[in-house]
């Protein structure tokens, strides 16, 4: 195991992805307590369910693991990994949590890029990380993501989206407010060039990623209970004064609303996606 | 020689700035108001309509704070709904049917956060107007007046020029929350105003604004008359582009900074 594994923080869903074999259950395993039927589960159990548990609650997953869940064994290949944030405001404290977060998370930035096959569908991939600053959008992100659909239009593939974020990243100030702009630009030339676009918003998908790529999708998909809203919950109590519903911002609430295509459990995804990847396959040489 | 970034903040919302319909009023001549997002709603948060500029047609729409209390109120001190995005978004695409440029205004402290706002789709709202204003075949310059509050503003910002007055303020996020999440304390705003480099000379640097107008003369005739000056010449300019789409691409398309793993910037 390299150093930088010792130094990671542990984190208990994440191991998860490590191990595909479902584990045996011990006496005295480890138990994650689930905030929504608030019981116990022991973590093997979890794993191996993706971890959803059985009430359905949908716990939070890492980049990497998802990429497993939905890309074909060994289809994924990773692009523009060497672009990462800078820190071009000289923003306090960022170098440092950046760092900070690349080792926790192991990842160098909020989101995965590349090329994959779904169920023999040839596709681009884009799938951002809870873990890495709960997913927010700098300079990198919005790069990686303008990259990956300018890849798509020139290859005519059509582009999967795994959203997570708190928004645009404030360390970055204005720099990953105009990511909105530019992520948009390179969805609307995907889009104009009729190529198909999944997105699938995940818990959270909040802020400037609701405001931009998130939403822009031909096909929307979002994962049961996930929060898809624009402005934070907090925000809005204070703004308004008024008690939120329960369900509020809610992927259901959402659908209700019809901003939301469908409700996809992680169960269903991989078959799903590959069905839609299908009925839009042109059958075009490329 | 300049103001601190707080200071600026503050300014940039004074409630005693020319506000949206100040700017419409004085620069164009002849300006018909069209209300409503043929949807659900007429927004007053944003007005729009059509002009005279220089005896030619254009669209204007702004973000509309208001001045007396009562009209404040009814504004809902510009912070729009849905409906006024989508609103805009209506007159920028009938401006395109016409070929008539679209002008916009924008000065809101952020788009409006309420229930009735995330019911309605606020962040598919502002990505809609993001994602067709990209495209839009006529020239669009976007000026901040007073604050630029995040996708709120920028919704009526993907143009093919951004100019900000001077005390104008243009961020991703108002200083007092960036102060109270990351550090958790609102009363850290003014480091934070200083941090997020949010005015004109900042925005200038950093590449996401063309010009900055003089507010010497804010409010007086002249300074109406100059930034009408400025519009037309612009529009002239903007008007003979025949790439204008592709430079709209690549102004937005090479706004950012990034690092290459294991480089420092």
């Amino acid at each position: 195991m390299a150093l930088i594994n010792f130094l990671k923080p542990r984190n208990q869903l994440e191991e998860g992805g490590r191990s595909s074999a479902p584990v045996q259950q011990d006496e005295g395993e480890p138990e994650k307590n689930c905030p929504n039927c608030h019981k116990d589960i022991p973590l093997s159990r979890l794993w191996a369910n993706n971890l959803v548990c059985s009430c359905g609650y949908h716990f939070r997953m890492k980049a990497r693991q998802r990429i497993k869940l939905v890309a074909d064994k060994g289809s994924f290949n990773e692009m523009f990994s060497d672009i990462v944030s800078g820190n071009p405001l000289d923003f306090p404290g960022y170098r440092d949590k950046l760092e900070t977060v690349q080792t926790a998370s192991g990842e160098d930035e909020a989101v995965i890029c590349g090329t994959a096959a779904v169920g023999g569908q040839s596709c681009c991939l884009f799938v951002m990380e809870s873990y890495f600053m709960m997913g927010s959008m700098g300079s990198a992100v919005g790069e990686k993501i303008a990259l990956l659909f300018e890849y798509a239009v020139e290859h005519r593939l059509p582009v999967i989206g795994f959203t997570v974020s708190g928004g645009a990243r404030m360390q970055e100030g204005l720099l990953s407010l105009m990511q909105m702009a530019k992520t948009s630009a390179a969805v609307k030339r995907h889009s104009d060039a009729g190529l198909l676009y999944i997105s699938v918003l995940t818990d959270p998908t909040t802020g400037g990623v609701t405001a931009s790529f998130a939403m822009e999708a031909d096909i929307i998909l979002a994962e049961p209970g996930a929060t898809v809203g624009f402005a934070g919950a907090r925000v809005i109590e204070q703004t308004t004064r008024k008690t939120l519903p329960k369900e509020f911002q809610k992927a259901e609430f959402v659908l209700k609303h019809g901003f939301i295509d469908a409700i996809a459990a992680r169960s269903e995804q991989k078959k799903l996606l590959t069905e839609l990847l299908k009925m839009h396959d042109r059958g075009e040489i490329v | 020689m300049s103001m601190p970034p707080y200071e600026r903040v503050k300014l940039a919302s004074d409630s005693a700035r020319p506000t949206g319909l100040d700017y419409i009023r004085r620069i164009f001549k002849g300006f018909t108001e069209l209300h409503g997002d043929r949807r659900f709603a007429d927004d007053p948060a944003v007005v729009g309509g059509i002009a005279w500029l220089d005896e030619k047609p254009v669209t204007v729409i702004a973000i509309e704070k208001g001045h007396t209390a009562k009209d404040r109120a009814y504004r809902n001190f510009g912070a729009p709904h849905p409906e006024g995005y989508r609103k805009a978004l209506r007159l920028m695409k009938q401006a395109e049917k016409f070929g008539r440029p679209v002008i916009c205004f924008i000065d809101t402290s952020g788009a409006y956060c309420g229930i009735g706002a995330e019911e309605r789709g606020q962040g598919q709202a502002i990505a809609e107007n993001l994602v067709e204003m990209t495209t839009l075949c006529v020239p669009v310059i976007s000026v901040l007046i007073g604050e630029g509050g995040s996708g709120g503003a920028l919704a009526l910002a993907v143009a093919d020029r951004v100019w900000m007055l001077q005390n104008a303020v243009y961020s991703v996020i108002s200083p007092e929350g960036c102060a109270s999440i990351l550090w958790k304390d609102s009363s850290k705003a003014e480091s934070a105003a200083a941090s997020l480099k949010l005015t004109a000379e900042d925005a200038k640097s950093l590449g996401v604004v063309e010009k900055i107008l003089s507010e010497n003369d804010i409010g007086k005739k002249e300074f109406y008359d100059r930034i009408r000056a400025l519009l037309i010449g612009e529009l002239k300019e903007l008007s003979g582009d025949m790439d204008l789409i592709g430079k709209r691409y690549e102004r937005f398309r090479r706004i950012g900074v990034t690092a290459k793993v294991g480089e420092q910037v």
